[in-house]
């Protein structure tokens, strides 16, 4: 294994990228591997894949490549063939045989296997082309699916650790700080503290050792950005931390990963082993002189952990509930030493701010908010992915020309951003620009990037207390305003989900919201009333209709709602019957179907069942 | 001393005085038994020179940790988002009643077990039942019955 230095990193760079070694295959076959595709059985399809091109003699000429999430799940699982980059999706252990035999031998795509636009209907063979991808910008993402995560060369050959180089060489720690702060890159775990300010305040303290510590303890439901990141491009969130080492003058750094991610710990596990073995992490970087070595650390699940002072307890073995600030972990984090932390986003930017320098990255974005965003785009939604858009790219942008819109002409309702602690948006606000600033105008948040898209069918009263029963969940318990508050907007909620709310609740609820948002200690207890305030909001309509007319308008809320049996459309088939869990139908043969609304317990089964669309 | 017994002795000697491994030997103690035992505990506090307190402190704290045994199939039920959205909570109640636990539980037979989790990052599938490792896509109430259909049958089989 070669020790790289300063001097040979490039040489070996250029070894490893010439044609020789990384093209000697024809193609390369990068099957997706993030969780989505696997969920899809990715795997069975490589497997297929490797076998045949086995059978045929072709291993030699075809590489089968495993990369990292390729973002564009809702078309998983995904293959894309290189050089010529066509996408093939939805694939099966079954198609591979013909694939081989068309596209590879024959040098034809496969029309159906490639992906077809939903509107116009036209086939489209090069992934680039997409729309889903055209939108898109990619720097924290930009080795995702291009690379063999398990394979430090790969990342070599893409300019990795060329910023750590670059650093060691030739910039001392205030220019890198400098440099991170012209970027004007902000913490992407949400908060969005400048992170340049962050690292300058952890160099200030002179008291050793001090520590960098990455958060990956990524608790949003329905949010997979951190994570895939980790499972595309460890190398980059390493890169990063190294850098931060040097900037603040710190020799160890821990990452901080759920233990629910454990393909994340595995490529983390393969990527800082590769990483030691080349002299990039460890003792003497690059010949540098400079020591940095990185721990992970698997967390044991607390959404509340995504707090800073929460996650260091939490890293020292102790419950993870947040502290009084100040002192700022900078001063006093790990074990009371200076720490500086950030989320796995921002330092997997760090190492293309450096190579490109700090002009470079602020000249994406908006006024506030400089470079790119992942976000973790879901709900009904054609293109559900993992996504990165320049800051100040429009809700709308996102919702329609990369999420291709809402399927089975759904109308949009609201889009739902920053998870637990962010808001429903309503139509009217979708030319809000993803921004730190204008989102916390809208009040909403970024969060670290979960969006949810949701249409007509979802009611805005049964989210809110989707995500309070959330925050309730995971209050940690110490400061009353959030522990006691939160529950109590919960018990409202649920009152008017029941049709026994009262017009006064929404007035408690607003009063109650603000009061939790100013007197609460951590982010958590600041944020959790915001998807019952943002509802109220924009959607005080629905909030009415629940309590005055016992109405749910979405047709969710399962004590406002009845199902019946339209007589007209019945078929007097009896599949009802059969699928009622809990004897409410009658049926006999040769009369329509009957629904009894005292048993019924709106588990839809029926509706499921019923081939003619009879029950509404 | 039993198997398990060693296997216990084994883990805490490696992290013997770690006052920051609790977590990590929480884990593997969990890993090794399934969950983690009431008997277990004050061992831990007493080889990390702790009070059992504080073990029970983080043990109750964390969503990964439980305290009861698993059954054999293990069935978690996404509550993410997007699978909230699209029917999720239906899914869980069907479930619910089909095993006649509620979730949380494990059934007296111990084969079936029933847990709520955030998010497992497939959201294009929703909503998600995992049963065992196997992930069931876009499932419903109606479909509830027929997937627990094989597990049942291997229960039975091993009674």
């Amino acid at each position: 294994m070669p020790q790289l230095t300063i001097e040979n990193l490039k040489e070996f760079k250029e070894k490893i990228s010439s044609p020789l070694t990384i093209n000697q295959a024809e193609f390369r076959c990068m099957v997706c591997a993030g969780t989505g595709c696997v969920s899809c059985n990715s795997l069975k399809v490589r497997e297929r894949l490797e076998e045949e091109l086995k059978a045929r003699g072709l291993s030699e000429r075809v590489k089968v490549v495993i990369t990292g999430c390729n973002g564009f799940c809702a078309e998983g699982p995904i293959m894309v063939i290189q050089p010529d980059g066509t996408f093939y999706r939805k694939l099966t252990p079954e198609d591979i045989p013909l694939l081989i035999e068309e596209h590879l031998l024959k040098g034809r795509p496969v029309e159906k296997l490639l992906y077809t636009e939903p509107t116009t209907k036209k086939k489209i063979s090069a992934m680039k082309e997409i729309p889903f991808f055209q939108h898109q910008v990619l720097w924290a993402l930009r080795n995702r699916g291009v690379i063999d995560p398990e394979n430090i060369d790969e990342s070599i050959a893409r300019d990795g650790y060329a910023g750590l180089s670059k650093v060691l060489s030739s910039m001392t720690p205030e220019e890198v700080i400098q440099e991170v702060k012209l970027s004007g890159l902000r913490g992407r775990g949400g908060a969005g503290f400048p992170t340049g300010l962050k690292w300058e305040e952890g160099r200030r303290y002179s008291s050793f050792p001090k520590y960098v510590i990455c958060n990956g303890d990524e608790g949003d439901p329905g949010a997979f950005m951190d994570r895939s990141i980790l499972e595309a491009d460890p190398h980059a969130v390493l890169e990063g931390m190294i850098i931060c080492g040097y900037a603040i003058d710190s020799h160890q750094g821990y990452i901080y990963v759920r233990a629910e991610y454990p393909l994340a710990i595995h490529r983390l596990r393969i990527a800082i082993d590769q990483a030691r073995g080349y002299g990039l992490l460890g003792r003497n970087i690059l010949g540098s002189g400079f020591d940095f070595d990185i721990d992970i650390y698997p967390g044991a699940g607390a959404f509340v952990c995504g707090e800073s002072t929460a996650l260091m307890y939490s890293l020292e073995g102790r419950r993870g509930m947040p502290r009084i600030k100040p002192p700022r972990s900078t001063e006093a984090g790990l074990w009371g030493q200076p720490t500086v932390l950030n989320n796995v986003e921002t330092f997997a930017n760090v190492p293309s701010i450096i190579r490109n320098g700090g002009a470079w990255f602020a000249s994406m974005g908006t006024g506030g908010s400089k470079g790119t965003k992942v976000f973790a785009l879901t709900g009904t939604v054609y293109n559900v992915g993992l996504i990165e858009v320049p800051m100040g790219t429009t809700l709308r942008k996102i919702v329609f020309d990369i999420g291709g819109g809402i399927p089975r002409k759904g109308e949009f309702k609201a889009i739902q951003i920053g998870g637990p602690s962010g808001a429903c948006l309503p139509a009217s606000l979708l030319d809000t620009e993803v921004d730190f600033d204008s989102l916390d105008e809208a009040g909403a948040m970024m969060g670290s990037g979960g969006l949810v898209v949701m249409d007509d069918s979802t009611c805005m009263v049964d989210t809110a207390r989707f995500f309070t029963d959330f925050s309730v969940d995971e209050s940690c318990g110490k400061c009353i305003p959030c522990r006691v508050g939160m529950k109590v907007m919960l018990n409202i909620l649920s009152r008017i989900a029941t049709g026994r709310g009262t017009m006064e609740d929404i007035t408690l609820l607003e009063e109650l919201g603000h009061h939790i948002k100013e007197s609460s200690h951590c982010g958590l207890g600041k944020t959790a009333p915001n998807p019952v305030l943002s509802t109220i909001r924009y959607f005080r309509q629905e909030y009415e209709a629940h309590i005055q007319e016992k109405r749910c308008p979405a047709r969710v809320c399962v004590d406002l709602i009845r199902f019946r049996v339209d007589p007209d459309r019945c078929k007097m088939c009896g599949l009802c019957k059969k699928a009622c869990p809990v004897e409410a139908i009658t049926w006999e043969k040769k009369t329509p179907a009957l629904i009894d609304p005292e048993k019924c317990i709106r588990c839809r089964s029926c509706i499921q069942a019923c081939k003619f669309g009879a029950i509404d | 001393m039993t198997e398990k017994e060693e296997q216990l002795s084994h883990i805490l000697e490696r992290h013997r005085g770690e006052r920051n491994g609790l977590i990590p030997i929480l884990l593997e103690i969990q890993r090794e038994f399934g969950y983690l035992p009431k008997e277990a505990m004050p061992r831990v506090a007493e080889s990390l020179g702790i009070k059992p307190v504080e073990v029970w402190g983080v043990a109750t704290f964390f969503n990964q940790f439980r305290l009861t045994p698993l059954g054999r199939n293990h069935i978690k039920v996404c509550m993410g988002t997007a699978c909230h959205l699209a029917g999720g909570r239906l899914v869980l109640e069907a479930l619910e009643r089909e095993l006649n636990i509620k979730v949380g539980e494990t059934s007296p037979d111990g084969h079936f077990s029933l847990e709520r989790v955030a998010c497992i990052g497939c959201c294009m599938l929703a909503p998600v039942a995992v049963i065992k490792d196997k992930i069931y896509p876009k499932m419903s109430s109606f479909k509830v019955e027929e997937a627990l259909i094989p597990y049942r049958q291997e229960s039975k089989a091993e009674d």
